[in-house]
């Protein structure tokens, strides 16, 4: 029996990357800044979340998205920064994908805020493929879990913008060599952002701090509203 | 694990062209697969027995094409392959390269009828 040859040409992402493209410009044209945070369960990127949510709801409008298989924990724990906070829980799914993005979104007035958090599920294989719609995505890696994972799991590094340092008051007893694990995330990721924190002490949070004002300014291309206020009250 | 899902969306996309195109009776798909793609071969190839049982696709079989990562050199100005997955550089001078040029690939590029 013969066979005859069909092109197609048609990339398997499309449904989720249109979808995410379109979550892209709602976000830009609510003029919200929104952050992925990805890494392996267990780095801190609940404890990162919370420092940088009770950091910036003082001076701006932040919500969060959290994604867990199970349990409405994060959640919880992160609505003690802000009550702008929802959990998606994926069930047996090991990733978020736009459409959960979108679902979840349902019901918030994005231009009423500054900055979005999407936290995905703990995994450094799976989210790499979903693009969720963020500006920008960091991931992280948690100084007690070994100098070599950005070598180990080089497709998520490379598909993420700035790398997050988590853990920094462990690096000692942890006997992890910060340099190691800075030339591994370049050798993956050559140019890309690196920063230490440790939610714990708070070491490193200011510098994390005014990358995402710098992110939101470019992103409004003009001045803060906080910088705004502050000159109208002068002027009084 | 997420080769299951990406082959649903497979399923889809077939789905959909062959619907628009009047198509039946696929006996092979073509898919383009990168090894910076974040999916695995192997895996694929375990979810598109499970995910095709009963329905039009059952007897279809899958092959993946396997497409190198390559970056541009800057200084070398050529396309090449890294030395691995986790030293993005060139492999002559080893310079470091922010650009991708292959390596990414998720797509279907063609399918076998049965004519």
């Amino acid at each position: 029996m013969s066979t005859r040859i069909v092109e197609v040409r048609a990339k398997v992402m499309r449904q989720n990357d249109l979808l995410a493209h379109a979550l892209r410009e709602r976000f830009e044209a609510s003029g919200v800044s929104v952050v992925g945070l990805v890494s392996s369960p267990g780095s801190g990127k609940t404890a990162f979340l919370e420092k940088l949510l009770s950091g910036l709801a003082r001076d701006f409008r932040v919500a969060a998205l959290v994604g867990d298989l199970a349990t409405e924990n994060d959640a919880v724990r992160l609505k003690r920064a802000t009550p702008n906070v929802r959990q998606i829980t994926t069930g047996t799914i090991c990733h978020l994908d736009a459409q959960m993005i979108e679902r979840a979104l349902q019901g918030w007035q994005l231009d009423t805020l500054d900055f979005l958090f999407i936290e995905n599920v703990g995994n450094l294989v799976c989210p790499s493929s979903y693009d969720l719609g963020e500006e920008v995505r960091f991931v992280l890696l948690s100084a007690t879990e070994g100098e070599d994972k950005p070598l180990k799991y080089p497709t998520i590094f490379n598909s993420s913008d700035v790398a997050i340092i988590t853990k920094m008051d462990m690096a000692e007893p942890a006997d992890f060599d910060v340099t190691a694990a800075r030339r591994n995330i370049e050798s993956v990721r050559p140019g890309m952002k690196i920063f230490e924190v440790s939610a714990k002490t708070g070491s490193g949070m200011q510098d994390v701090f005014q990358l995402l004002r710098d992110q939101l300014a470019h992103l409004r291309k003009t001045s803060l509203p906080l910088q705004i206020e502050s000159t109208i009250v002068a002027v009084k | 694990m997420h080769e299951l899902s990406i082959v649903l969306s497979i399923i889809d996309e077939i789905d959909d062209e062959s619907k628009a195109r009047g198509l039946h009776d696929v006996e092979v798909v073509h898919l383009k697969v990168g090894v910076f793609s974040g999916v695995d071969r192997n895996a694929l190839l375990f979810a598109w027995k499970l995910a095709c049982e009963g329905t039009l696709l059952e007897r279809s079989r899958l092959d993946i094409e396997t497409v190198p990562l390559v970056i541009h050199c800057a200084v070398c100005r050529q396309d090449r392959t890294p030395p691995s997955l986790y030293q993005i550089c060139c492999p002559e001078c080893e310079t470091p390269s922010e650009t991708i040029v292959t390596g990414r690939e998720l797509e279907v590029v063609s399918l076998e009828i049965a004519a």
